[in-house]
């Protein structure tokens, strides 16, 4: 069954680009025209450009700097260190443990010493050439298994940041009755967010002391607090704007130029800009945390899975983020989207001198549904049985348990999902002899005429947690306004939940116009002056936006009834509010908004929360930790020429249930995007890190899937209405980016016969008969 | 040095241009023109595309100096007397635009494709825009923009 309609009421059903049709974006011309500002345009007459110096060296003790030289320099206003930082000496999303400026030790390659301001950004480079700093190298931490040990010198918590424990019903017993077990050890490179738009942002000084920030990020609320803390400063001298962002996909969640880029405007009075290049880009942001997973699953003959036992290991490198969130959330989710009654997982997060890690795009679900997805193809084998058949046997559905005891609610259409990819066709043969070598693998290199490839098939299932779990309190505020412009209401939307790309701005001027009825609709800049709307994370903020914006325009809709109703002199519960006209509950108009509100606008905020959740108990694991779940399926055709060792993607067919598509294009935007960085995780995304070094700093080295690598999708969006949220819809965003990687891995299994244990897979991991390749025995 | 340039149609003659200055940093700063981007100063994702003298370019990889006596056109020349041209339209109504940081070079990129080759079949598509990198929308509403937007050209009288 697919429900297309929604339980809200919707004031005007006539109503042009209201929610669920593909309206416009309202930043969409700017952003074709070029007029559109982000972070790294903005401007200030008189600036200075900011520049980071950043260590060499993934572990140091630092023995001195010296910034004399540097000073010296013509053009240079301010060279500033750990000795400068106003307030306190550390931040970080969750624990405040990142120095502004290393003070005594740098624990990663490219830790920031020191920042520099100058006239010119290539005179900031050279000045920080001529900062001499004293390093005492030391040999880094870089092994996550040693850290589980949570005994090695010189890293937080002895390397061990966060150990999960989930135990559900009775593993032992059943491993015993199991008729097939099956076991894996399955790894997962590191992966970079890779936003196109790099770290940016202008700091303003003000003259009362405070500053302003204009700044591209995730949540501006909670970067507020972490500048106003390190500048020494109250929230309220601390202002942000969010500045156009050029993609974030987790990597925007943790601070970049804020408190540098506002630490030099303050010291020099003068407005400081800051731009990452793509290099420092790389340094200057989270990834994705590398995983190494080992899994055990057992089954009864028919297939049905009897237990599931889980050991994640996620390298979290030099400092916290949200490292020990991230492992919750890779636990949560380890066992997949499958009933199972008895689960044992454990999940490690851990500290090493590699590149600090934290929130990216599916939030430690993706490592797990990698590593589960992997082994059900590897049970599927062993049961002689096809691997969708297998997904389709244990798909989790409503009311089942999950391995934190919590019954699935809201829907879960897991046999529909996958019903829609068992039922669609494959994609026709390849005669590569006679197809455009464009289509062969390896392209237009012309290495093969069809000898050599293989195609093969694979499938893989995901889910997550959508929206913030664990019992906090989440909470979204969005105030609206309406007056009166030449005869028509106005309506004036005004949140502070960050636009990365997703689209939530289109969400607010569809919702305001669905919810009011108006055709004007303007949103006002997002910035700190507002209460907080959360981060863009969680695939949470069009769900949070929209009830904040709902909640509103309900009390502004109210308020001009009761105006209309004296105005009237009538009872304000028989009047209806269409667009410019105040109706009788028969649809014919009595008075005019505009008559009703003459020069007055009418203006209301609402505070959006969704149900509580509690936290999980820490020895098994258990609690309703969450408050809805999406879901999502792919399968991944592919050609691999076995000689070579070369990938093709033939197709990626997808379907995901969205609950509501409030804005279809956007939707299919979404998992399209989503769907290709799986596909990149899978076969070609990885940071090369050795010795805690990071070896591939550039779009030259880091290769990110282009328009040549990327197949048709397929996509079915089912929209079975969440019970619990605005209009029905759920979270979008990640689900896509989970289970796209997967698939494509087992198809390259499924093409090749080989194990692969590890993503992203190599063209060297897929050379099937090395010797008749090479020619070497 | 000096540089003297025609950009979009109006001349500009900027002093003290640096030696290893590049054409993107000389628009973005000297004259102005931001909506040309700067995402990996390696001629890898083709943000910064423009033309050159009606050659396509990754900005990033020409040196200002190299532009003396030449005509450059960027993403806010594309269109001739105000609104916006049929490309860019396209990249609209197609939903081709996400975060949008990759826009202004996949336009330029894609307006450079079309004029040569009003007809591209997807795969000519896919493979002439695959140096112009996208991180948001896994491109198949970018090839839908570009196919509509030659489906739309066809259909002109």
């Amino acid at each position: 069954m697919t429900v297309t309609e929604t339980p809200t009421r919707v004031a005007t059903p006539s109503v042009v680009d209201g929610v669920g049709a593909s309206a416009a974006r309202p930043d969409g011309l700017p952003k074709v025209d070029g007029s559109f500002i982000y972070s790294s345009d903005e401007y200030h007459d008189g600036s200075l450009w900011g520049v980071t110096l950043r260590s060499p060296h993934p572990r140091a003790r630092i023995l001195g700097i010296d910034t004399s030289q540097a000073e010296g320099l013509d053009g240079v206003r301010c060279v500033l260190t750990h000795r400068d930082v106003p307030g306190s000496r550390t931040y970080g999303m969750k624990v405040y443990d990142q120095p502004v400026l290393a003070f005594d030790e740098v624990r990663y390659q490219g830790e920031p010493v020191a920042v520099v301001a100058a006239t010119h950004p290539e005179i900031a480079r050279r000045a920080c050439g001529l900062i001499v700093v004293d390093y005492e190298e030391l040999v880094p931490n870089t092994d996550p298994e040693m850290s589980l040990t949570g005994q090695v010198e010189g890293l937080f918590g002895g390397g061990l940041a966060r150990h999960i424990r989930i135990r559900h019903g009775d593993v032992g017993a059943a491993r015993a009755a199991a008729d097939v077990v099956v076991e894996g050890r399955y790894e997962l490179g590191t992966q970079d967010p890779a936003f196109l738009g790099p770290e940016s942002g202008l700091a303003v000084p003000l003259g009362d002391g405070g500053v302003e920030l204009y700044v591209s990020c995730q949540n501006l609320h909670l970067d507020q607090q972490q500048v106003a803390d390190c500048l020494g400063l109250p929230l309220d001298k601390v202002r942000l704007v969010l500045s156009g962002v050029g993609g974030a996909f987790g990597g925007k969640e943790d601070l970049n130029v804020h408190i540098h880029a506002c630490m030099l405007a303050l010291r020099t009075a003068r407005p400081v800009r800051m731009v990452y290049s793509r290099e420092e880009s790389f340094f200057g942001h989270v990834h994705r945390h590398p995983a190494i997973a080992d899994i055990e699953l057992g089954a009864a003959r028919d297939g049905r899975l009897v237990f599931t036992r889980v050991r994640l290991v996620l390298d979290g490198g030099a400092y916290t983020s949200t490292s020990q969130v991230v492992i919750a959330n890779g636990c949560y989710f380890a066992a997949g989207a499958y009933d199972v009654a008895n689960v044992e997982i454990d999940g490690f997060a851990t500290y090493t001198n590699n590149p600090p890690c934290g929130a990216m795009r599916g939030f430690g679900a993706v490592q797990s549904c990698y590593a589960i997805e992997s082994a059900m193809d590897r049970l599927a084998a062993a049961l002689d049985m096809h691997p969708l058949e297998l997904r389709m046997r244990n798909a989790i559905g409503e009311g089942d348990l999950l391995p934190t005891g919590q019954p699935v609610d809201g829907p879960a259409p897991v046999q529909e999902i996958l019903a829609y990819l068992r039922d669609l066709p494959l994609p026709p043969d390849a005669d590569h002899a006679a197809a455009d070598m464009r289509t062969r693998p390896g392209g237009v290199g012309n290495v093969t005429r069809g000898e050599g490839i293989r195609r093969g098939v694979g499938y893989a299932l995901g889910m997550k947690a959508i929206g913030f779990s664990g019992g906090m309190d989440d909470t979204c505020t969005a105030r609206v306004t309406v007056w009166i412009r030449e005869g028509e209401p106005v309506a004036e939307v005004y949140c502070a939940g960050p636009e990365l790309g997703q689209g939530v701005v289109t969400l607010e001027a569809q919702i305001a116009r669905s919810e009011l009825g108006v055709r004007t609709v303007e949103l006002r800049d997002k910035d700190t002056d507002i209460e907080e709307s959360g981060a863009s994370s969680a695939s949470r903020q069009s769900w949070m936006t929209a009830g904040a914006v709902v909640g509103a325009c309900g009390l502004v809709r109210d308020e001009i009834l009761a105006r209309a109703g004296a105005f009237l002199g009538l009872p304000a519960g028989g009047l209806v509010l269409d667009g410019a006209e105040i109706c009788d509950p028969d649809g014919r108009p009595l008075v005019s908004v505009a008559d009703v509100l003459g020069p007055e606008s009418v203006s209301h905020p609402f505070t959006y929360r969704h149900r509580p959740t509690e936290p999980v108990d820490p020895e098994r694991g258990q609690g309703n930790a969450h408050i809805a779940f999406a879901y999502a399926a792919h399968r991944a055709v592919v050609d691999v020429d076995v000689e070579l060792g070369l990938v093709r993607v033939v197709e990626m067919a997808t379907a995901q249930d969205v609950g509501k598509a409030m804005n279809p294009a956007g939707v299919e935007g979404q998992i399209e995007g989503g769907t290709v960085q799986g596909l990149g995780l899978a076969v070609m995304e990885e940071l090369q890190i050795t010795g805690g070094r990071v070896r591939n700093p550039s779009f030259t080295d880091y290769l990110i899937p282009t328009m040549l690598d990327v197949p048709p999708m397929p996509m079915k969006i089912f929209e079975f209405p969440h019970p619990d949220s605005p209009y029905g819809l759920n979270g979008v965003g990640e689900p896509p980016n989970l289970s796209s990687t997967p698939a494509v891995v087992n198809a390259l299994r499924n093409a090749t016969g080989l194990e692969l244990p590890r993503a992203p897979v190599r063209p060297s991991d897929l050379v099937v008969e090395p010797s008749v390749a090479t020619g070497y025995a | 040095m000096k540089v003297n340039v025609t950009v979009n149609g109006v001349a500009h003659s900027v002093d003290h241009v640096w030696a290893l200055e590049s054409l993107l940093d000389f628009l973005r700063e000297r004259v102005g023109l931001r909506g040309t981007k700067n995402a990996c100063e390696q001629g890898e994702c083709g943000s910064c595309s423009v033309y050159v003298d009606g050659v396509l370019v990754c900005s990033c990889l020409v040196a200002a100096v190299q532009v003396e006596g030449r005509s450059v056109v960027t993403v806010e020349g594309l269109a001739s007397g105000g609104g916006v041209h049929p490309v860019q339209q396209a990249f609209l109504d197609a939903g081709a635009v996400q975060c949008g940081f990759c826009t202004p070079g996949m336009v330029v990129a894609a307006h450079c494709l079309l004029a040569g080759n009003p007809e591209p079949d997807d795969l000519t598509v896919r493979e002439e825009l695959s140096g112009n990198l996208c991180r948001c929308t896994g491109y198949q509403k970018i090839l839908d923009a570009v196919n509509l937007a030659a489906e739309r050209s066809g259909e002109a009288p």
